[in-house]
């Protein structure tokens, strides 16, 4: 086992904190109790077999899921307390596993709309127009412009969104996420779907996100993905955690091939 | 020539259309069409651009029409042995009254719809539009029930070199409701292209996704509900004061029906549509009687409803904006808001 001593992998500078979280469904539990640890400026990969309680503890982070018990803290606020809305605010941001984007709004609408908290204008303000507010409406189109060349989606921001090829709409959830600041940036399946040179332009994409201050939180099921850009791997098996630390350990930990990527071995063999 | 010019060229055409217009009758179609379209307008806030369906939307258009007409009559109530004397208002204290009280239950029903969405929003404004009905027939002391409130005034406004004038004649109504319907459509235009616009339209779109990136929607849920209210209030006022009767059949569940036929046909989520459809579907059942008995007009009106449905899906002015783009060339694209989900 690497590390269930939470003393190596708490930097003094962990973002977030997921501690003794626990979620029941009615009696069946997604997450027995999970305890880790987001140290800034890294990238953390949680990973672990279908069902592990991946996706559960993503929603419980970003608030769309209260935890039966348990808390988790980013930079001193109870995230568990709070809203999903309000989480965004913070500078939690998450994409998910699904495609999700504004299908009915062009490319560019739905950066825009990713940019929600940037702006201030309300309803009385829109209602006037004032100059304020078309300054307001100028810097957040340029800001979206930004995102879009950033994820390679500037030449198709006129586009609507749900006439966009998979690939494309994958992206555009991240450039959707990027666009509302993130601080701490959860990835869901973010490559999943996508073919092997897509995924390469994807993990180049990563590394660059990480460039711009974000840490970043990825759960994944493309192990070439996560071994080669995460700083630490957390590994979850029916809710609880059997493995964390660098990726070359949690590869020969053998509590992991056992549980995890030994049925891919077993499958290779046999 | 700017696209942006059309508009205000068919408004300048429906300002001129008094002045040439031989049948008075006509002049009162239009006037009511225009009565609806404000409606229609006000509903398409919601259903096209937040993308809750409020059935009950009469209710407003009705407690509109009911705060305008007692608020000009003047009531008083007895409770035991207390009497409550409401006087007499001027009209446009009435007019206003009836904007801001269906706007404070658009408050209500934004915020008990707070966690409501789809079919069980449908049902809570089916429901309020129900009760307000009930409360319209049997709460006689107020209401006069199913007797009607009469001779409520038209509107008045100063004009200057004539004094004091009572909107009796059909010209100042039909401009009465021009103006106003044109503000309630800039009124709409501003707020679906601003900040707060957008946060309504990723409701519709993706509520988790909009949840995920901060925007806080049940808000602007609400905001949508009490602009949308407050408008369906003032054109319930209109109805009031250029019918100048008042009965509790105004909360008939048809009118919403209408309404929502108006918006869909037209094209929710349009600027254009309620007024496209409005004119088609509050004018058409009036024309038809000229020329048609009531049964073959109900069935015409029937067919008409069913052809746009099933040839136009999205709703007319989409279809329209999607074959003006294609003849623009292949580069172009619609109008932002020519677009539905």
């Amino acid at each position: 086992m690497t590390g269930h001593s939470s003393g190596r992998l708490s930097p003094p500078g962990a973002l977030l904190e997921v501690a003794n979280v626990a979620v029941h469904f009615s009696g069946l539990v997604a997450i027995a109790d999970l305890n880790f640890r987001v140290p800034e400026g890294r990238i953390l990969s949680l990973i672990g077999p279908n069902g592990a309680g991946k996706t559960t503890a993503f929603n419980v982070i970003t608030g769309f899921l209260k935890p039966t018990a348990g808390h988790v803290l980013y930079r001193g606020h109870d995230l568990t307390r709070l809203a999903a809305d309000k989480i965004a605010g913070l500078g939690v941001v998450r994409t998910f596993q699904r495609t999700s984007i504004f299908g009915g709004c062009t490319v560019f609408e739905n950066v825009l709309i990713g940019s929600h908290l940037r702006g201030r204008t309300e309803t009385w303000r829109a209602l006037l127009r004032s100059a304020r507010v078309d300054a307001e409406e100028q810097a957040l189109a340029g800001h979206a412009r930004e995102i879009l060349d950033f994820v390679g989606l500037g030449a198709r921001s006129g586009e609507l969104a749900g006439n966009l090829a998979y690939g494309e709409q994958r992206r555009l959830g991240i450039a959707i996420a990027l666009a509302a600041d993130p601080k701490l940036l959860l990835l869901d399946e973010p490559a999943a779907g996508l073919n092997p040179s897509e995924t390469e332009e994807f993990m180049r994409t990563v590394g660059r996100i990480r460039e711009r201050g974000v840490t970043i939180l990825l759960v994944e099921h493309d192990m070439r993905l996560v071994m080669s850009i995460s700083d630490t791997v957390v590994v979850l098996n029916n809710g609880v955690i059997i493995a964390e630390g660098p990726p070359e350990a949690v590869q020969r930990d053998p509590e992991v091939i056992r549980a995890y990527l030994g049925q891919g071995y077993k499958r290779a063999a046999g | 020539m700017s696209a942006r010019i059309y508009p205000w060229l068919f408004v300048a055409f429906l300002a001129s259309v008094p002045l040439w217009i031989g049948n008075q009758y006509f002049l009162y179609i239009l006037t009511s069409a225009g009565i609806f379209i404000i409606a229609a307008i006000s509903l398409n806030l919601l259903l096209g651009f937040t993308g809750q369906l409020s059935l009950g939307h009469v209710a407003f258009f009705g407690i509109g029409a009911y705060v305008a007409a007692l608020s000009t009559l003047g009531f008083d109530l007895e409770f035991g042995s207390a009497r409550f004397v409401f006087p007499r208002q001027p009209v446009w204290v009435g007019f206003f009254a009836a904007i801001l009280v269906a706007g404070g239950f658009g408050l209500l029903i934004g915020k008990l719809a707070f966690r409501v969405r789809g079919a069980y929003f449908v049902i809570v404004t089916i429901s309020f539009a129900q009760v307000m009905r009930m409360i319209a027939l049997n709460w006689v002391d107020l209401t006069e029930g199913p007797m009607a409130l009469n001779n409520i005034p038209p509107l008045s406004l100063w004009i200057p070199g004539e004094g004091v004038v009572g909107f009796f004649k059909k010209e100042y109504n039909y401009y009465l409701v021009l103006v106003l319907a044109v503000l309630s459509y800039l009124l709409v235009q501003r707020i679906v292209r601003s900040r707060v616009g957008r946060a309504m339209i990723a409701l519709r779109e993706n509520e988790p996704l909009a949840l995920s990136v901060g925007v806080d929607v049940t808000r602007y849920l609400v905001v949508a509900t009490v602009v949308s209210a407050g408008m369906a209030g003032m054109a319930g006022a209109l109805y009031t004061h250029y019918i100048r009767i008042v009965d509790p059949d105004v909360f008939l569940f048809i009118y919403t029906v209408t309404m929502v036929i108006m918006v869909v046909t037209g094209g929710k989520g349009t600027l254009a549509g309620p007024v496209v459809g409005g004119f088609i579907f509050g004018a058409l059942p009036e024309l038809l009687r000229e020329v048609a008995s009531p049964e073959v007009q109900w069935i015409l009106y029937g067919i008409a409803m069913i052809a746009i449905v099933f040839f136009l899906p999205q709703g007319i002015v989409p279809a329209l904006a999607a074959r003006f783009a294609a003849r623009r060339g292949p580069g172009a694209k619609p109008e932002p808001e020519a677009r539905a989900p």
